[in-house]
C-alpha cells in the first residue's frame, strides 16, 4: 500500500492532518503535505480513514 | 446483528458512493448495486462552482473512481437508471428500467435547486451539465447577474471575476450568509466582493425578467426590481437554495417533511437508511430533525451508516466542516454557530507568533455557558485553524436553536 496526493485538488480541510498526524501535515496554504507515503500499521488504518474523509478526493491509496 | 446480502444506494454522487466504498472498507461481501440517474460516474461537486466554472479543470478531473475501480471493488454502477417509487413493506425499489429487491437501501439522492418564480429558465448549478453549459454561457458573457446570497451564489459571483465579467451579486435579506455560519460573517464577505469589484444588491427583490437581446448581446435579459429599477445583463445565475429529490418517494410510508427524516444513526425505516443533503437526521444537540447541506457530512454520515449495516456499530455523530474559496480567500468552519451570538476572533497560537503566515483569523462561536462551539478559519495558518477545532466541544449539551 502506498499514499497518492493530488495537490490541485486538495481544499486545506485539514481532515487529513487531523486524523493522520504522522502521515499527512499541511504546507502554509494548507495543501497537504505527504510525510509518510508508505504508512504501516495504526498509521496504515489512519491514512486509509484520512483517505475516505477527504472532503476533496485529494488522497488515495494505491496497491501498486 | 447478520449483514444484509444485498445493499442497494440510490443516488450516486459524494454520499451514496462512500457508503458502497465504506461497507468494502468494512470488510462487507455482499452485493452492492449503486444508482444514480444522471449519465456519469461519480465525480465530486464542489469543484464545479470553483475549478470547473472557472476553466482551470476539465471535467474527468472531477471524477472519483474509473469503471474499472469500481469493479474492481464490486461495486455495480447503473449510471442514468432514476428511482421512481419505493415499496418499504415490501423492500423494493421501482426504478425507470423496473424493480430492485434490496435487503438494506440507502438514499442518498440529494437537491435539485430551488427555481425563483420569475426567472424559471435562469442558469443554475448543481449538475456537472449544468457546469459545463454555465461555464459556456459564462465564456461569452460581459454583464452576469448572479441572484442568491449563499455560498454558492458568492463563489459564481467569484468565478465570473476571474472571467472579468461585470458582476452583479443579489439578494433579499441584506446580509450575505455562509453555509452553517449563517449570516455571521456577511461584514467580511461584503467587503471581500467590494474589493475585488463585485457590485452587491443585497436588499432586491427581483419580480421580473424579460428577453432583451440585440445584435451585439443576443442572449441579454432584463431584470426588473420590486423598487421600479431596472438592469440588463448579459446572463443570469439562480442559485436560492436546494429542494430535497423525495418526489418518488410521496407515495412511500417514509416520512418527509424537509428531506426524509431519519433517527440518529440515519435510520428512516426498517431497512432504509438515509445519508448527505436529502436526509435530516436526528440531532441531539437541538432535539430537531435537520438537514445539512455539506460535502463532508454527506462523507460522515455514509461511512456511519455503512459501519452499522456491515457490523452493528453506531457512528459518531458528524460535526459540521464546510469551506470555500471566495476571490482567493479560503474560508473553512467547523461546528455550530449561534445566529444571535456574533463571532469573537480568537487568539493567534502559541505555536505560529506573528510570522508572515499569521495573517489570516480564527473566528470562535461560543455558546451560552461560554464554551467553544464552532470556528472559522479565515485565510487562518492551517495548523491554528486545526488547533482551534480540537477545542471545539462537539459532546451533545442543549444548544439554544433559533432556526
Amino acid at each position: 500500500m502506498s499514499i497518492l496526493v493530488q495537490t490541485d485538488a486538495c481544499v486545506g480541510a485539514g481532515q487529513c492532518a487531523l486524523v493522520a498526524p504522522d502521515v499527512f501535515d499541511q504546507d502554509d496554504n494548507g495543501i497537504v503535505l505527504l510525510l509518510e507515503p508508505d504508512p504501516q500499521g495504526a498509521d496504515l488504518a489512519a491514512a486509509t480513514r484520512a483517505v475516505r474523509l477527504c472532503p476533496a478526493r485529494a488522497i488515495a491509496l494505491s496497491t501498486t | 446483528m447478520s449483514a444484509p446480502a444485498r445493499v442497494v444506494i440510490v443516488g450516486a454522487s459524494i454520499g451514496g458512493l462512500t457508503v458502497a466504498e465504506s461497507l468494502r472498507d468494512e470488510g462487507f461481501d455482499g452485493e452492492i448495486t449503486l444508482l444514480g440517474d444522471e449519465p456519469h460516474l461519480p465525480y465530486t461537486r464542489p469543484p464545479l462552482s470553483k475549478q470547473i466554472l472557472a476553466g482551470e479543470w476539465q471535467p474527468d478531473q472531477a471524477a472519483i473512481r474509473t469503471a474499472a475501480e469500481l469493479d474492481e471493488l464490486g461495486i455495480r454502477v447503473l449510471t442514468g437508471r432514476r428511482a421512481t417509487g419505493l415499496d418499504v413493506g415490501a423492500r423494493t425499489l421501482h426504478t425507470g428500467d423496473g424493480p430492485i429487491d434490496f435487503d438494506e437501501l440507502v438514499i442518498a439522492t440529494g437537491t435539485e435547486p430551488r427555481r425563483h418564480p420569475a426567472l424559471a429558465e435562469a442558469s443554475t448549478l448543481r449538475t456537472m451539465d449544468d457546469a459545463l453549459r454555465l461555464r459556456e454561457r459564462m465564456e461569452a458573457a460581459r454583464r452576469v447577474a448572479v441572484i442568491g446570497s449563499g455560498i454558492l451564489g458568492s463563489e459564481i459571483a467569484s468565478a465570473a471575476r476571474k472571467r472579468d465579467a461585470e458582476v452583479l451579486l443579489v439578494g433579499r435579506s441584506g446580509a450575505l450568509g455562509f453555509g452553517g455560519v449563517g449570516t455571521l460573517l456577511s461584514e467580511e464577505l461584503v467587503r471581500l466582493h467590494e474589493a475585488h469589484g463585485v457590485e452587491l444588491s443585497l436588499r432586491a427583490e427581483l419580480v421580473a425578467a424579460r428577453p432583451a437581446g440585440t445584435s451585439t448581446a443576443p442572449d441579454a435579459t432584463e431584470l426588473g426590481f420590486a423598487d421600479g429599477t431596472t438592469r440588463t445583463v448579459d446572463l443570469v445565475v439562480t442559485m436560492i437554495g436546494g429542494t430535497p429529490c423525495t418526489d418518488w418517494l410521496a407515495s412511500s410510508t417514509l416520512e418527509l417533511a424537509d428531506g426524509i427524516a431519519c433517527d440518529r444513526l440515519g435510520i428512516a425505516a426498517p431497512g432504509i437508511s438515509a445519508v448527505g443533503d436529502v436526509a435530516a437526521w436526528f440531532d441531539p444537540i437541538t432535539g430537531r430533525h435537520r438537514r445539512v447541506e455539506h460535502q463532508s457530512n454527506a462523507i460522515e454520515q455514509a461511512i456511519a451508516v455503512a459501519g452499522r449495516l456491515a457490523h452493528g456499530a453506531e457512528g459518531a455523530q458528524p460535526v459540521p466542516l464546510f469551506w470555500s474559496e471566495i476571490h482567493g480567500t479560503r474560508i473553512h468552519a467547523y461546528g455550530w454557530f449561534d445566529p444571535e451570538r456574533p463571532l469573537a476572533e480568537l487568539p493567534k497560537s502559541a505555536e505560529l507568533p506573528n510570522t508572515a503566515e499569521s495573517v489570516g483569523t480564527v473566528f470562535g462561536s461560543h455558546d451560552g455557558a461560554g464554551e467553544l462551539r464552532g470556528v472559522v478559519g479565515w485565510n487562518a495558518p492551517p495548523r491554528d485553524f486545526r488547533t482551534a477545532r480540537a477545542a471545539v466541544v462537539t459532546s451533545a449539551h442543549p444548544l439554544v436553536a433559533h432556526s
